[in-house]
């Protein structure tokens, strides 16, 4: 809570400034003073290593400006891995609360602070760990997987990283100037109302939300249009690989999906800054309301998530089995199933608000009807690996963790979707054990493998594998630790978001989930120690032929990493697998008869719009209004003015196509490929 | 992966022994069966989970690469037997486990009446039920019995074997009524009202708490919830009665204003009404009750119409050609007041102490 100046502000500081003052600076807090000191001595030190580096301007040019949707692609990863840092410290503060708030001892976060802290943990894990990695996995992957150049808007592309980054930016802002919600991931009015929020933590998590799901959107489209209409010659829908077929269904789910985030979230802004009446208690607003938009948009979020990673397993399974996808028509349809049914289950997040026994059960048999095609997915992996030869790389041994924990996961969710039973479990933290079960165990597992299975399409060369089976161990080892103790506890009768307890018979079992996390935390440390030493090592993890793992599709066509143009020459499809159905068919690399090849031009006006939309956003949350105006005025203008910038596209001369080309001829020569 | 499961194992069953599983050992009738159901369901999931676990397990050893006596068949990707049961055995479950959730969702909601005490026994005919009104202020709860005309804080007692009718309603934000020995969960909200439907089984001292989070003293948001015989509950009850405390309107507006980690208080008397305007929003008298407001608005509201008096002037519009004419438009002309405040006065409220239950 800002605290009330002792004296009226001027009207004039009230003009420049909204509700910002030096007393919105939280200094008086120890623990986010620190933080603050060590993030700006990590930020400047990072920026003096570029500086001397003399990379700032390869930086913005290669990087910033590019519309080039692999480098795209590797950001939204480092955006997501940044960001896991930051929503892990948040869980790991969590755990070391709960762990010793017992009895007399209040622990040392004050609830304002606690609060806020898993209200920020929820909102970072979800909106800019796993959506950026996903939508980084998609980016990378999918244009290459359909042989295609660049996805359909090359620009577009750019632009809602650049909105994601900005929503990041805002919420990390909020913890050094201001506050952040203390309501709860989803907040849920009237409590994230004007009345009983009156701080700018709702207000932060609005618009970062906000500025971040326009790039959400956005990307979604572009992907869409890139699968439906950019597809390799031959490729027809039912050729396309798994993993495209999850990214079109989740594209399709965040297009009608979002949308309904955006308006709840501007409704909830409209009650919060002008001062209607949508969510409040009074003059006929309705709070049940938000609580069911949110959700319509909330449940195909959850899809959104796995779905991509589904596909990862499905790639995966089959590449580390050496033996094609078993089922792979079941598989599409489940995954169309499971799309379309995400529709028709969200009401299952709130059985215990009083909706009727027949309306509840109707909720609870669709949601178990899910189980259905998910199942069929596991059961068709698990025949991919019968008679297979399956290789235990780091890949399949996520896979593997991935197998052994999504089951439980998916039990404990069906188990939830019983109304009866959710009447026991809900807000317990059995709830939060099975989703954290499934995130982690799907979603996470999922980053996981497909970081191992595609690092050396994207650089070249093999993660270290000693430092990700430490990583992989004590991620599963951790799990199991900090999130089997949550069950119990659930069980027992112990509910979320809960900073202090009376009871310390519950104290060991959070001390077990506490140590979990911090060998969840030995994970996250091994892997970067893994980038580290794979980055030092990468001579001789160097991978030359562009098909470490014997792959079946496309992307592994290529060089690693591929050419800025991806193909020289648009490949031919006939059959699933393509790439495997082209080896088998003694596919011989051409090398000679390179044309020009048509490109996309980098440009800065993506980072120059949602750096705009970041000071718009900062304006509305202080209520700045002078720099709001100006901010949008700004924004519609630069959006006006890069339309009239027609130097959008280039050719790469024939010449450039065949030296990069001869160049790969003489690497796989040497290797005696 | 199995040296660390059965490590972690050993290490949670180390823990498990002698932890109060509250939700699948309750007290109360309808936790209980809350409890089976989860029970039930978990062991019809596992017939399918154990068996994709195990086949998993297997599989990953059976076919690992350096085992070059298994069979390898690069090419194999379908059948469509095994296909059918791998859609065929998930919808097995789905369909016996649906079954078994539209029935249990139906008996178990709690919006329904009881009808019975526990496994044995139906509800007798001559027991009254305890009706027991919930208001979750912040951050604290208060329970009034509009049958005995008294109130409590953070305290909740009830008789054994005797259904409780719970009436819900908040005062600001969200909450839920949480009793885990008693029954699942039911949200509070402001201006709206739930109800629960429950009966508590043995006598006891039990834990409720609000689930939903509310604010900064939610985590405190704690009461008891006592478990008493009839004629305990009877003696409760005469003792609450004798308090001097009265929860006068006023009383109710300092009470709502928001503390945390409050101790257990009593209110002899309750002002008449108490609940229903906390439901409607008025226990402040210079408010509109949202009662009313949605009366004023389902009667055309206080629109133009009624600011300008221009409804008699109306013509053409009600001889309009091809229409029926339908009922004439209405709106609000006047609003009547408040009656003045009295306290509660039971007529012939229940007394448990005397109550026989069938064996």
């Amino acid at each position: 809570m800002t605290p009330a100046s002792a004296e009226p502000r001027s009207e004039l500081a009230t003009l420049l400034f909204g509700r910002l003052s030096l007393d919105s600076i939280p200094y008086h807090e120890p623990i986010i003073l620190v933080t603050f000191a060590v993030a700006a001595l990590a930020g400047i030190s990072v920026l003096a290593w570029i500086t001397r580096a003399r990379a700032w301007g390869w930086l913005w040019r290669d990087w910033f400006c590019s519309i080039d949707h692999k480098k795209i692609g590797v950001m939204y990863m480092i955006l997501g891995f940044v960001m896991l840092l930051r929503g892990f410290a948040d869980a790991i503060m969590m755990r070391a609360q709960q762990a010793i708030a017992f009895g007399d001892s209040a622990g040392y976060l004050p609830p304002h602070h606690y609060d806020q802290i898993f209200t920020a943990h929820g909102v970072i894990m979800i909106f800019f760990v796993a959506m950026p990695f996903v939508t980084g996995l998609m980016n990378y992957i999918v244009p290459l997987q359909i042989g295609a150049r660049d996805v359909a808007f090359p620009f577009l592309n750019n632009f809602s990283f650049w909105m994601t980054t900005a929503g990041a930016l805002l919420v990390m802002l909020s913890l050094f100037v201001g506050e952040f919600a203390t309501t709860g991931w989803l907040a849920f009015p009237p409590l994230s109302g004007a009345d009983y929020s009156p701080g700018v933590g709702v207000d932060y998590y609005i618009w970062a939300l906000q500025i971040a799901g326009v790039g959400t959107l956005l990307s979604g489209v572009n992907l869409i249009v890139t699968i439906v209409k950019m597809r390799a010659p031959g490729m027809g829908l039912m050729k396309m690989p798994v993993f495209t077929w999850t990214a079109l269904c989740t594209n399709v789910l965040i297009v009608a999906a979002f949308p309904v985030l955006t308006a709840v979230l501007l409704l909830l802004g409209l009650d919060r800054t002008v001062g209607t009446n949508f969510f409040t208690n009074d003059f006929g607003g309705n709070p049940m309301m938000y609580v069911n938009m949110i959700w319509i948009w909330g449940h195909p979020e959850v899809y959104i998530l796995i779905l991509p990673l589904f596909g990862v397993f499905s790639e995966v399974v089959s590449t580390f089995s050496g033996k094609r996808l078993f089922g792979y028509t079941s598989m599409v349809y489940a995954t169309v199933v499971i799309t379309i049914l995400s529709y028709l289950v969200w009401l299952h997040h709130f059985f215990t608000m009083g909706s009727g026994a027949s309306v509840n059960s109707f909720f609870g048999i669709t949601t178990m009807i899910i189980s259905i095609p998910t199942g069929a997915k596991l059961f068709n992996w698990l025949f991919t690996m019968y008679r297979g030869r399956i290789r235990f790389e780091l890949p399949m041994l996520w896979m593997m963790g991935f197998m052994f924990t999504f089951v439980v996961g998916g039990m404990t969710g069906v188990l939830l979707a019983v109304p009866p039973a959710d009447f026991v479990l809900h807000n317990s933290l059995f709830l939060i054990a099975h989703f954290h079960n499934v995130i982690i165990g799907g979603v996470v597992f999922g980053v996981f493998a497909a970081v191992s299975y595609w690092y050396p399409k994207v650089f070249g060369f093999h993660l270290d594998v000693f430092w990700g089976k430490v990583s992989f161990w004590c991620w599963q080892v951790g799990f199991l630790f900090a999130f089997m103790p949550l069950y119990v506890l659930g069980l027992m009768g112990v509910t979320r978001r809960v900073s202090h307890f009376e009871d310390s018979s519950l104290q060991p079992f959070f001390i077990v989930a506490a140590f979990g996390a911090v060998l969840i935390g030995c994970g996250i440390l091994a892997s970067l120690i893994q980038f580290y030493v794979s980055h030092q090592r990468r001579e001789q993890l160097r991978d030359v032929s562009g098909d470490p793992w014997d792959g079946r599709t496309l992307e592994w066509a290529t060089s690693s990493p591929p050419p800025e143009y991806n193909f020289a020459f648009t490949p031919r499809v006939h059959d699933i697998d393509a790439w495997w159905d082209m080896k088998r068919g003694g596919y011989q690399r051409p090398t000679a008869g390179f044309m020009p090849i048509h490109m996309p031009k980098g440009t800065s006006a993506g980072i120059i719009l949602a750096g705009i939309s970041a000071v718009l956003g900062f304006a509305l949350i202080w209520h700045i209004w002078w720099l709001a105006v100006t901010g949008f005025a700004g924004l519609v203008g630069f959006a006006i003015f890069h339309t009239f910038n027609l130097d959008r596209d280039f050719h790469i001369p024939a010449d450039e196509v065949a030296r990069v080309e001869d160049a790969r001829t003489r690497a796989l020569a040497a290797t005696g490929a | 992966m199995r040296f660390a499961a059965t490590v972690s194992l050993l290490a949670l069953a180390s823990l498990l022994s002698g932890c109060n599983w509250v939700t699948l050992n309750a007290s109360g009738d309808i936790a209980r069966q809350q409890g089976d159901l989860i029970v039930v369901s978990t062991v019809l999931m596992l017939l399918i989970v154990v068996p994709v676990m195990a086949l998993t397990g297997w599989f990953a050893w059976h076919y690992r690469a350096s085992n070059k006596r298994a069979t390898y068949t690069p090419d194999w990707h379908h059948s469509t037997q095994l296909e059918l049961v791998i859609w065929s055995a998930p919808l097995l479950i789905i369909i016996a486990l649906g079954a078994v959730t539209w029935i249990s969702t139906h008996t178990l909601d709690p919006f329904r009446k009881l009808d019975r005490i526990d496994e044995a026994r139906a509800v007798p005919a001559d027991v009254q039920p305890l009706k027991v009104q919930v208001v979750a202020l912040d951050w604290k709860w208060l329970f009034i019995y509009p049958d005995y005309g008294i109130a409590t804080v953070n305290e909740l007692a009830a008789p054994i074997d005797v259904p409780i009718e719970f009436q819900l309603t908040a005062s600001t934000v969200m909450n839920t009524f949480y009793v885990p020995t008693l029954a699942g969960m039911i949200y509070t909200m402001p201006a709206m009202e739930t109800r629960l439907h429950a009966v508590i089984n043995k006598v006891g001292d039990y834990e409720g708490m609000s689930a939903h989070y509310s604010g900064a003293g939610f985590s405190d948001m704690r009461f008891r919830f006592k478990g008493m015989d009839g004629a305990d509950f009877d003696q409760w009850v005469a003792k609450v009665r004798e308090t001097p405390a009265e929860l006068s309107r006023d009383e109710y507006l300092r009470l709502e204003r928001p503390s945390a980690k409050e101790a257990a208080r009593h209110y002899g008397k309750v002002v008449e009404g108490l609940y229903d305007a906390a439901l409607n929003l008025c226990v402040d008298k210079t408010k509109m009750c949202m009662r009313d407001m949605m009366a004023i608005d389902a009667r055309g509201g206080l629109g133009l119409a009624n600011v300008y008096n221009v409804a008699h002037l109306s013509h053409d519009a009600e001889r309009r050609r091809g229409h029926d004419i339908g009922p004439p438009d209405s709106y609000v002309s006047a609003l009547c007041s408040v009656p003045a405040d009295a306290y509660m006065s039971p007529v012939d409220p229940p007394s448990y102490g005397r109550v026989r239950l069938a064996p």
